[in-house]
């Protein structure tokens, strides 16, 4: 089975993507079919290690914080980015640890951090586990580095450690 | 290739898609404004992001609304840009954000953190060929 | 009414877009770094394209789709490239 199919998911992914760019009818869904059989084995040649999902069930609610978190972030950034500084913004660079070491959950951590805006992704150090990013508005440094390891990095080593 | 023309568009939908469309640009421009406003580069980096989260999510929820309004099936490929931009925006931010970081050390600017001394070398190194995809990292953070 | 809400709002859409090109265009050509200039240059690529999707909703064709996907996808590798050549002065190793 995983000899035939390295990377289901991307197989899925694959087809799915060419149905939609192609459209959805019967020859082209042959094609679909074909194709994301065929590709997923050319990554395979490139050595990369599939990444594994501890626990699917945990991903939809991962999903949902991330996408509120989002929209309130947007909200915030709009709303000091239109009313002008009232008061002195503290925009600084935040160093925290990080127990999260799966690729692929730090992959996701770097998306979830660079689409809220507010917070940017800038630098990771793996051997000693320590992120740095740069904040839009400090407000309290230690509720923020609480609030990323229990909202991101706590779901994100359950879901991929 | 989908085509329709707006009359087809019912009244509901193109409301619905209207707002969320006006939200989208509304967003895109308030970000570019950021862009001109903030006064550095590491607050500067925060401004985009509101055109590639919501900003290109509302355009594109609207785009999908008033075109599946209009012609009998679903037309959904407007999905792919939405995952396409939000997979691709963090690779380049990331990139920027540590070459500027990288450019202000070397010129010793002020109000950058320091560079965090790696433990050794050798550690690195050992990782280095034990996660060849963990390699660049190290490379580039070794780099004087 | 369906027609005109549509051509108002795009009407409005487009320009607001038109305008967040112009603010990318005035960043990029004033700099100061060279950083400044690329994240502006990568935020006008997110602009045009969604214009472009804005041209699509417009004419009401997909074509601009495409455009769009390919346009983004050109502001990715371009704004790499970039941001590797800051890193290294080199884009080729």
């Amino acid at each position: 089975m995983k000899r035939y199919f390295p990377y289901p998911v991307l197989t899925g992914c694959l087809a799915l993507m060419w149905l939609l760019l192609a459209g959805f009818t019967r020859g082209q869904f042959v094609l679909a079919v074909l194709v994301s059989l065929a590709a997923p084995h050319a990554l395979k040649a490139l050595g990369e290690e599939s990444a594994t999902v501890k626990r699917w069930l945990l991903i939809p609610g991962f999903l949902g914080v991330v996408l509120v978190d989002i929209i309130r972030s947007n909200i915030s950034v709009v709303w000091i980015l239109l009313s002008g500084d009232h008061r002195p913004r503290n925009s600084n660079f935040i160093t925290m640890p990080m127990k999260l070491k799966s690729p692929t959950g730090l992959a996701t951590l770097a998306v979830v951090l660079t689409s809220t805006p507010g917070t940017a992704w800038l630098d990771y150090n793996s051997t000693r586990g320590e992120l740095l990013i740069h904040v839009f508005d400090i407000v309290d440094e230690k509720q923020w580095i609480e609030q990323i390891t229990k909202r991101y990095e706590e779901p994100l080593r359950e879901i991929f450690e | 290739m989908t085509t329709f023309s707006h009359a087809d568009v019912p009244l509901w939908a193109a409301v619905v898609g209207s707002a969320f469309l006006l939200l989208g640009a509304g967003l895109t421009l308030i970000g570019a404004f950021g862009l001109v406003r903030l006064q550095s580069f590491y607050e500067r980096i925060h401004a985009p992001t509101l055109g590639t989260s919501w900003g290109m999510g509302g355009m594109i929820l609207g785009s999908i609304i008033i075109f599946t309004s209009a012609s009998a099936r679903p037309v959904l490929h407007e999905i792919l840009i939405g995952v396409f931009v939000t997979v691709t925006t963090p690779v380049t931010l990331m990139m920027l954000g540590r070459a500027a970081l990288y450019r202000d050390r070397s010129e010793l600017n002020p109000g950058v953190p320091p560079e965090t001394p790696d433990d050794s070398f050798a550690t690195a190194m050992v990782e280095r060929k034990e996660a060849p995809s963990h390699s660049e990292q190290e490379v580039v953070s070794q780099r004087p | 009414m369906n027609v005109l809400v549509l051509f108002v709002t795009l009407w409005i859409v487009q320009g607001a877009l038109a305008l967040a090109m112009c603010m990318c265009v005035y960043r990029m050509v004033l700099g100061p770094r060279a950083q400044d200039r690329i994240l502006a240059l990568d935020a006008l690529y997110v602009s045009a394209m969604l214009q472009l999707l804005a041209f699509g909703v417009r004419t009401g064709s997909t074509v601009y789709f495409e455009t769009a996907l390919i346009i983004g996808m050109l502001g990715f590798v371009a704004t790499v490239a970039l941001a590797k050549f800051l890193m290294r002065g080199e884009v080729i190793e």
